[in-house]
């Protein structure tokens, strides 16, 4: 009987969901539930909450390690995406192009830092920005007369840095990106387009682009996501969650720090809803936007 | 002709002025670790590629010498393996389910797949760890593997590659008398072999650089993996370069080698996401 019951074509597809269904439940709404309730309260690991209403998003509004963070992620989304995106887009369309000598050997040797954790390359950039004379970076500067710089001692040039690390990681996906959105472009297009005269720029501007658009959003939204959730790559540049004058502190970091580190859970949480909320924001607006655009063409 | 020729070598030029610029990271990471880490303190790493100073002596700790390095390496294959295992298994599971049946509540199901994808997981770390804590899985492999079991982004793909295979198999088999389940494991999942390579190495990739969530839920030293292991030699109180570097020039070796010998199914499965955005 019950076998029949589980054997049956109504029945069958719920069972095959029905891991989704459970690790959605217990790891991801349930979760996400207590986390907005937890940000309502007063909490510790292991002791009973106490309700304070809205009094931790009040703090959190006065907090000016809390603002640095967000400032801090948000130039750090802002710079890996004027990064991000263009370069990877032109280097997709040269590789591309019929006059390329070696092209699977760049794409894969572009390609290969993100195959290391974060922790290796976090560690490599921390040490090649070292502040000794000796130090890469520094050597290199060295030849042009440039005295040697406390990298991650300064705010800009602590920037420099982790978009450094990011640029080098992530150019190399998101030109695969790219170049398997370029595969979907026909040729025709561009046949049609030199027959009536168009130039490589032209071409590159009227037809490329606007049909790489839906990748182009892909990249977009992702990159909005990773860099305003960015925090191990801090964490590795300055060997642990404390930067001079907090100067590589993102806003998971602080997540983690009054969460982990400080135990003040309800705090923590807090902060977690109002990255999602900055998250989500950003994205929609943006999904919009490209939204409206298509609705010109 | 000429002006080709011209154009083709100033690209080469171009994107081998890159290409070092990207490998020099390595470079440097792969000379360091022939040197003393005494070296790294007092110069910094730099490009000298001086042999007097290079020895085998960190290659020789790191095979002999007293540390834990390889036990990190073994879980973290360890917790790889199975991680990877069960999560393709479950993950397409999810997809033939959601690929084959028409069946209520499908739609809203699916947008909660989506809805997993768009929010950053780092907004879940403290109530899952929280969770973890209050049902003793505190320090244990599962608190690892069981959140991500049923991966939004592996079902996502399973089902678009699935929505390429004829729905005439599953009639088919049922004609045969074949039960639901029947099908799904002797007539589809064998259809489903070359999709699992590409998912494999994703989720492979990710669990092998895994960090953030394994550094919070294991405290106990013997069950550290291999990122949670080398963040370990840098403390406070100096860091012990003899084996971080040649550690993490080691970890990289195996992605290496795998990725040179599967290209085809690392750049397919990265880009996996993208093609129908």
């Amino acid at each position: 009987m019950i076998k029949r019951f589980l054997y049956s074509q109504k029945v069958a597809p719920y069972v095959f969901v029905l891991p989704f269904i459970l690790v959605f439940l217990i790891f991801w709404a349930y979760p996400l539930g207590s986390s907005l309730t937890m940000s309502f309260q007063k909490m510790t690991l292991g002791q009973e909450a106490q309700w304070i209403g809205f009094d931790n998003y009040t703090k959190l509004m006065g907090d000016t390690v809390f603002l640095k963070a967000v400032i801090n992620s948000a130039i750090y989304m802002v710079l890996t995406l004027a990064i991000l995106i263009p370069f990877p887009m032109l280097f997709a369309v040269l590789i591309n192009s019929k006059f390329m000598w070696g092209r699977e050997f760049f794409k894969s040797s572009f390609f290969f830092p993100a195959l290391t954790s974060v922790v290796v390359a976090g560690t490599i950039f921390r040490l090649m920005f070292g502040e000794m004379e000796g130090s890469l970076i520094n050597s290199i500067l060295g030849m042009f007369g440039i005295d040697p710089v406390k990298f991650l001692k300064g705010q800009i040039t602590g920037y420099i840095a982790l978009v450094a690390l990011a640029t080098w990681r992530w150019t190399g996906v998101n030109m695969l990106y790219f170049l398997s959105g370029l595969k979907n472009i026909s040729e025709d297009y561009y046949e049609a387009a030199s027959i009536d005269g168009a130039s490589k720029f032209q071409q590159f501007t009227r037809i490329t682009m606007p049909l790489l658009k839906p990748t182009t959003i892909y990249v977009l939204t992702i990159s909005i996501y990773a860099g305003l959730a960015m925090f191990i790559e801090s964490m590795m540049l300055w060997n642990g969650n404390n930067s001079p004058k907090n100067i590589g502190l993102t806003i998971v970091g602080y997540l983690y720090r009054q969460g982990i580190e400080k135990n003040n859970l309800g705090y923590a949480a807090a902060v977690g809803i109002v990255l999602l909320a900055i998250t989500m924001i950003i994205n929609l607006t943006q999904l919009a936007f490209s939204g409206m655009f298509k609705k010109e063409d | 002709m000429k002006k080709e020729t011209a154009i083709k070598i100033v690209l080469f030029i171009f994107f081998a002025i890159i290409c070092v610029l990207v490998l020099i990271p390595f470079y440097a990471v792969t000379i360091a670790s022939f040197k003393p880490g005494e070296d790294l303190i007092r110069y910094g790493l730099n490009l000298r590629f001086d042999i007097s100073a290079m020895s085998l002596d960190n290659f020789a700790y790191l095979f002999t010498g007293e540390h834990s390095y390889f036990s990190w390496f073994f879980n973290s294959v360890l917790l790889t393996v199975v991680q990877v295992a069960l999560t393709l298994i479950i993950s397409a599971t999810v997809a033939y389910g959601f690929s084959a049946y028409e069946f209520k509540g499908k739609n809203f199901l699916f947008i909660c797949v989506l809805l997993i994808m768009m929010v950053p997981f780092e907004i879940l770390l403290l109530p899952l760890y929280t969770l973890t804590y209050n049902i003793g899985l505190m320090n244990s492999y599962s608190a690892i593997i069981l959140p991500g079991i049923a991966s939004a982004a592996t079902i996502f793909f399973f089902r678009q590659y699935l929505s390429g295979i004829p729905k005439e198999i599953i009639s088919a088999g049922r004609v045969d008398g074949a039960s639901e389940y029947g099908i799904y494991i002797r007539l589809i999942l064998p259809v489903m072999k070359p999709s699992f390579a590409a998912m494999a190495i994703l989720n492979g990739m990710n669990s092998w650089n895994n960090f953030l969530w394994p550094f919070m839920v294991l405290s106990n030293a013997n069950k550290y993996t291999l990122p949670i292991g080398l963040k370990t030699l840098l403390t406070p109180y100096g860091n012990n370069y003899d084996l971080l570097i040649v550690g993490s020039f080691f970890s990289i070796l195996p992605i290496f080698i795998l990725f040179v010998a599967f290209q085809k199914y690392f750049i397919d499965g990265m880009t996996a996401g993208a093609v129908k955005g």
